[in-house]
């Protein structure tokens, strides 16, 4: 040590040392280095494939060859809103803000439970109760809900033995939503849907409302407001970035999921079989392209009128 | 003379851990009233027993001859500012201040108003549109001041109002506090750790240990005549001297409390004057701290802290030096600790 005159301690190590000490000194490399991966990962293989596909819906199909011509046209979309196509937006997109409402219904009260009241062991058993389902295929989960719903399963037997028959027949008799059975009904199609999306849901809020601080509340009790006033004006707008990051998810996986409508539910499409059925069997790339571009309209409407709403002003 | 809170017999326990145990308490109206002690003495727990945060395990209190035990903070006409403020960070400063006119049904003309009054009352006009985040700690603290007064509180309960300031600013809060509570004339009840903060500014102090009020009195009182060595330690750290060495320097056998800037400090050996007692010490360290000095020193085996004038005390480590300090200086206390 006697030796020792600068500031730098004994060197040890070579290259590795060298190339830390690189790193140390220019930190722009070392960002670089640790986001490069993800970036091309994301830049090339995901965002430009996304808008290869998408520039696929301003070419249009030779009605006579069935070839695709690759010239810029905007008669695709005019053939996406045709009565028809305009029908499958419509059922898509009813179905995925009834399915996101009834999500975030169900799932606050879960994950306020779970943020403010359950410790330890408590909140061990909900984690695994909201994410054991993810851990089972969906295609699995989904077949399940068809033998649960269907016509010989469990849910009519229960009716028959309660002596509600009466009622699950007057609930089929709805027009519209209603059916044969529940497997072949809107009902059935959005039960599966809330079944499948539903953590997704509690998740973000439950983590949103964790964020909430406790003195917040009793800042807001001790000023005067009623139990339902301090919900309102304080834990709900402090949940809402949460609740919103929710929707998210149910919203955009409903409006593009095209296994569980084909499994449980009517014959006809949602936006994600008409995108499987194009792209497929009928060949119309374009148009199929023309389809993925409308949840991805629908989203970016629902994200500002959110933004509007002031749904991020606590993020 | 009105009572603002009292506690008869308080307890609240959590689980084993008695928090509060057994406190009896009578704070009068318009009074400054400070709870001190050291952290987990229970001074908070009391405080949060009279904003309706918790309630009590055992025992009765009153807010201005109401019971308040069962009684919901929101239906209480008492407001706490936050240790760290508790702002609503979702809203404007105007609306944080407001809130509590809000959710009482206030217009919103009138509401703001008084919003703005409240905010001018704390020095922060100009203010009522930024958010939380942007405003500094101090300015943070004037907003959690302005949204409890808004309310025109009977109590203001303020816990640890201060700890996040810097030395500066939580000396003019101090001041600024004081004026405020006896211009409006709201009774408040002000938790800390700080002795300094408790003695500068309070009508009385209550000294909490282990759940248990030790002593309550005028600040003078509590610093001149602690009851017990907890007291007179946690309190301005007071020499406590044990009954044996009281009587080897000619006092009675018992627990006596000596104050550091009543010690004389001269050096070398020289007799106590007439009607002093005194001891010939050895200087442990001295530690400058601008106006005055503090010296400790070592005499028998027993520390003795002197506070001198810094112009007197030129001493050296390992010097030996006297000290003596008038009978009147010492403080009888009870047994326990």
């Amino acid at each position: 040590m006697s030796t020792a005159t600068g500031l730098a301690r004994e060197r040890r190590g070579g290259l590795l040392r060298q190339i830390s000490d690189a790193l140390f000194r220019s930190p722009f490399l070392l960002l670089t280095l640790l986001l490069a991966p993800p970036l091309l990962w994301l830049g090339i293989v995901y965002l430009g494939s996304l808008l290869a596909l998408l520039a696929q819906s301003f070419f249009s199909v030779d009605e006579f060859s069935g070839l695709i011509n690759r010239e810029f046209t905007l008669s695709t979309y005019q053939e996406l809103f045709r009565l028809a196509n305009l029908d499958i937006i419509w059922r898509s997109l009813s179905m995925a803000i009834a399915v996101t409402l009834a999500a975030a219904l169900i799932a606050f009260p879960i994950a306020y439970y779970a943020a403010r009241y359950a410790k330890g062991r408590l909140k061990a058993f909900f984690y695994l109760a909201v994410m054991l389902p993810l851990w089972s295929s969906y295609l699995v989960r989904v077949y399940a809900w068809k033998l649960i719903l269907a016509k010989e399963g469990i849910i009519t037997w229960l009716a028959d033995k309660l002596y509600l028959t009466w009622l699950l027949d007057a609930i089929l008799a709805i027009p519209v939503i209603g059916g044969p059975s529940l497997s072949i009904s809107y009902i059935g199609t959005f039960l599966v849907f809330l079944y499948v999306w539903l953590p997704y849901m509690i998740l973000p809020t439950q983590a949103a409302l964790e964020r909430v601080p406790a003195n917040l509340i009793e800042a807001s009790a001790d000023l005067g407001a009623l139990p339902r006033q301090t919900f309102w004006t304080v834990v709900f707008p402090l949940a809402l970035p949460g609740l919103i990051a929710g929707s998210i998810f149910t919203f955009s996986l409903t409006l593009g999921d095209y296994i569980i409508p084909q499994i449980v539910g009517t014959s006809s499409y949602f936006l994600g079989q008409a995108v499987y059925v194009l792209q497929g069997t009928a060949g119309n790339i374009p148009l199929a392209a023309a389809f993925t571009v409308v949840p991805i309209v629908i989203m970016a409407i629902y994200l500002t009128i959110a933004k509007r709403m002031g749904a991020f002003d606590a993020l | 003379m009105t009572t603002a809170v009292s506690f008869q017999n308080v307890s609240r326990h959590f689980g084993p851990v008695r928090a509060v145990d057994d406190v009896t308490l009578s704070i009068a109206a318009g009074e400054f009233f400070a709870m001190l002690g050291p952290s987990g003495s229970g001074k908070t727990t009391c405080l949060r027993l009279i904003a309706g945060f918790e309630q009590p395990t055992n025992g009765h209190i009153e807010i201005f001859g109401e019971t308040a035990e069962g009684l919901p903070p929101y239906r209480r006409n008492v407001n706490t500012v936050f240790q760290d403020y508790a702002l609503f960070p979702h809203m404007t400063i105007l609306e944080n201040v407001g809130y509590g006119l809000m959710v009482k049904g206030v217009p919103r003309a009138a509401r703001q108003k008084k919003a703005l009054d409240a905010l001018d009352l704390v020095e922060l006009k100009g203010f009522d549109a930024r958010r939380p985040s942007q405003l500094s700690g101090g300015q943070r603290q004037r907003v959690a001041l302005a949204r409890a007064l808004v309310n025109e509180p009977k109590v203001l309960l303020l816990d640890e109002p201060l700890g996040a300031l810097d030395l500066k600013l939580r000396e003019q809060m101090q001041v600024e506090l004081k004026t405020l509570q006896r211009n409006l004339g709201i009774t408040f009840v002000f938790v800390t750790h700080d002795q300094g903060e408790a003695l500068s500014m309070a009508d009385r102090v209550a000294i909490f240990n282990q759940g248990r009020i030790v002593q309550v009195g005028a600040p003078q009182e509590i610093y001149e005549r602690p009851r017990t060595r907890f007291v007179a330690d946690f309190v301005g750290s007071s020499n406590v001297l044990p009954p044996d060495f009281v009587a080897s320097t000619g006092g009675p056998a018992r627990w006596m409390s000596l104050r550091p800037e009543k010690i004389a400090i001269a050096a070398g050996t020289a007799k106590p004057p007439a009607g002093s007692h005194g001891v010939v010490a050895k200087v442990t360290s001295v530690h400058y701290q601008g106006a005055i000095t503090r010296v400790n020193t070592e005499a028998f085996g027993q520390e003795l802290a002197v506070s001198a004038p810094s112009s007197l005390a030129g001493l050296d480590i390992g010097e030996t030096v006297s000290l003596s300090w008038p009978l009147s200086a010492l403080h009888a206390m009870e047994d326990e600790t």
